[in-house]
């Protein structure tokens, strides 16, 4: 023990604790070292850990290899990275004409930068939905061009990350206030109304999603008259709207069904109209129970965007894949994928942070 | 349910909006719309595939681009869909492309069933065998008792079962779904043989570790004619389709090449006069200009070239010519006379 100058003798009141219950060592001892069968699991992660990370760190940054053709990273004992630098803007940007790609760029600049924006709550106002439909506008410009002198660029030629954030952002922001729709007709009093929606809701979640994407990209067209073609991006993108839509909708009615039936009298008792009593009061209740099961919908909504590769839209994991089909480059599927996996975890990573935000924001405490 | 209404309501409308539209020849669309949309697979080197800037190569590729050069005299002149194997031939019934260069083999049920028209075949591939050198193995026949490593619920598999039973060899399957990790296996040392189709054996041998410690046994077990396809019910465009290969392939014979078309135009020969377009007719039989030829091998090249330059010997692929050699040679590659 080292030795105290400031207190001569310690009193019986402030006695310090062991050393070994304090400090690093306390909180080792406490949280790590816990017990035999804790101290045993302790040893064994960290055991993994170290036969794991170290090796991990220097395949990905010692060894690794950033910027070199493929032969060169045969060789080479470590990463090669230089399969993703190399075809960077082919990932990204698929087929998008080479010298036109600063047009897809701005877009989704753009597009994060709304996204970014609005998700302040105190932003939300009537100025920040001119933003959207001018930064909409804008967006659709870059990216189909023929106006103000930009070259125009078929729908087909788009792909990559756009396509991806195309997909999913419509995707979801169409789907919701679709599903919102349905899940107050499956509640309706109107038979009509609520059995086409249950039908609807059912059928939809009685297939996957694959199934729906084959169908618009391969029965539909044949029933199309001659000469009549609906782009194929279109088509994924309306089967995606159609099928999150169902999911919303039970969800939704998850949330309306929770809400106690005291909130519709009140609504009643003050002489408000259907359309009002769910506007002022029910919907914004029972939208914010159901948050953490609609953020889980959405999240697995972007990633089932990238189920369109059985179509072959060439969305950001095709590019990959085609990447990988170049005997340059066949055999780096580790460090392709690996990007593609950090680019969609930072889409669904900020997702989920964004919605624990917001549930802390509204809450009432009621 | 707002929207689905307003969906059918669209629908309706577009269905009786196009009632009125008249059903002209695929010739006819293609040059209303100035390009010619062509169905490719997007996913094998060597036939089609972009490159890291987006801009396609290959094979197939090449053989849209002759088309577009007979049509418009512009080989640039094209839209590449990708299109997965189920999706190709719906997409040709419901007229969404004008033309597939899907390394697609030609079937009689698919040009019955589906409705389809193969045109000369642009690539004779087939399935064989890939072996390490040391396995010391130098004929497919040789391979009873084998461990053999293929991908389930294809043809290919068929075929390798078929071959093993018709010969009276043992053989055991090593079934692995996906591609990449079924090669992995293979070069890993887990089977003594791959099979696949002979242009995929390349392309695998090509990236391994050690290339030169592999081979492509001699047998090939199956016949894989791969053909471009047109829709049934439009003759003109199955001519002009059809007749672009085979100008690929006449032209490689009389050896014209994409360098010394323009000193060829001179020829005195009167078979080379006619099929460049120096003495007219050929062209507007077909509906196309009397150039259509010249356009093709100078933009594109002969056959020759096209093979070379995306699966011949000096690519990674590294194919022999073997079956695909012209008939001079000893290959199959043999074109109608133009006259």
């Amino acid at each position: 023990m080292v030795e105290n100058t400031t207190h001569s003798e310690p009193s019986g009141d402030d006695i310090r604790p062991p050393k070994a219950s304090i400090g690093v060592i306390g909180w080792l001892r406490a949280n790590l070292f816990d017990g035999w069968l804790n101290s045993v699991l302790t040893l064994v992660t960290l055991f993994v850990l170290w036969k794991t990370i170290p090796p991990f760190f220097r395949w990905a940054f010692v060894d690794s290899l950033w910027f070199t053709d493929g032969a060169v990273c045969r060789d080479a004992p470590g990463a090669c990275w230089s399969a993703v630098t190399t075809n960077l803007r082919f990932i990204i940007f698929g087929f998008f004409p080479y010298e036109l790609q600063w047009r897809p760029l701005l877009a989704m600049l753009i597009l994060f930068f709304l996204l970014f924006y609005s998700r302040d709550r105190t932003h939300w106002n009537k100025y920040l939905a001119y933003g959207w439909v001018i930064g909409l506008f804008l967006m659709g410009l870059f990216m189909k061009g023929g106006l103000f002198g930009l070259t125009p660029v078929d729908s087909t030629q788009w792909g990559g990350l756009p396509l991806t954030l195309l997909l999913s952002v419509f995707g979801l922001t169409a789907a919701y206030p679709l599903g919102v729709i349905l899940a107050l007709g499956r509640q309706s009093s109107m038979p009509a109304v609520k059995y086409l929606c249950i039908i609807y809701i059912e059928l939809i979640r009685g297939v996957p999603l694959i199934s729906l994407l084959f169908m618009g990209s391969i029965i539909f067209p044949l029933f199309l008259p001659e000469g009549i073609t609906i782009n194929s991006i279109l088509r994924a993108q309306v089967a995606i709207i159609l099928f999150t839509a169902a999911y919303i909708a039970e969800v939704v009615r998850g949330g309306l069904q929770g809400m106690s039936q005291g909130q519709y009298e009140a609504a009643d008792s003050l002489g408000l109209n259907y359309v009002l009593t769910m506007r002022l009061v029910i919907l914004p209740q029972a939208l914010k129970i159901v948050i953490p099961p609609t953020v889980s919908i959405l999240i697995s909504a972007f990633k089932d965007t990238s189920l369109v590769v059985i179509i072959a839209l060439f969305d950001l994991l095709k590019t990959s894949q085609t990447v990988l089909s170049n005997p340059e480059w066949m055999g780096f599927s580790r460090e392709v994928y690996l990007f593609v996996a950090i680019l969609y975890f930072l889409g669904c990573f900020s997702m989920s942070n964004y919605s624990r935000r917001l549930e802390r924001e509204l809450d009432r405490g009621y | 349910m707002k929207v689905f209404k307003l969906c059918v309501i669209a629908v309706a409308v577009i269905v009786f909006a196009s009632a009125g539209l008249s059903m002209a020849g695929t010739l006819d669309e293609v040059k209303a719309r100035g390009y010619i949309i062509a169905g490719v697979n997007g996913g094998v080197f060597g036939f089609s595939m972009p490159n890291e800037k987006g801009a396609w190569l290959g094979l197939d590729v090449d053989t849209a681009r002759a088309i577009a050069a007979a049509v418009f005299g512009d080989s640039d002149k094209v839209k590449y869909q990708a299109l997965t194997a189920v999706q190709r031939l719906p997409a040709l019934q419901s007229k969404e492309i004008d033309v597939l260069c899907r390394n697609t083999t030609q079937t009689l049920s698919r040009e019955t069933t589906n409705g389809l028209n193969f045109v000369q075949v642009n690539y004779y591939d087939g399935q064989g065998f890939l072996v390490p050198k040391n396995l010391g193995v130098r004929s497919a026949k040789e391979l009873g008792g084998a461990t053999v490593c293929v991908l389930p619920g294809t043809t290919t598999e068929l075929n390798a079962a078929d071959f093993f039973r018709s010969n009276d060899m043992q053989w055991k399957p090593v079934v692995i779904e996906n591609t990449a990790e079924l090669n992995k296996a293979f070069f890993a040392g887990r089977c003594d043989c791959l099979t696949s189709d002979v242009s995929q054996l390349a392309a695998q041998r090509s990236v391994s570790p050690n290339p030169k410690n592999y081979m492509i046994l001699p047998e090939v077990i199956s016949k894989e004619p791969l053909a471009p396809v047109v829709r049934h019910g439009d003759d003109q465009w199955y001519d002009i389709v059809n007749w672009t290969v085979m100008a690929l392939i006449q032209a490689e014979e009389f050896g014209i090449t994409s360098r010394n078309v323009d000193r060829m135009m001179k020829s005195k020969n009167p078979g080379i006069q006619r099929f460049l377009g120096v003495t007219p007719g050929m062209g507007k039989a077909l509906g196309l200009s009397d150039k259509w030829v010249y356009n093709i091998i100078k933009q594109v090249g002969n056959y020759g070239e096209i093979y070379a330059r995306n699966v011949g010997p000096d690519t990674p692929l590294g194919l022999e010519r073997g079956l695909n050699a012209l008939w001079t040679d000893g290959g199959l590659m043999y074109a109608a006379p133009f006259r």
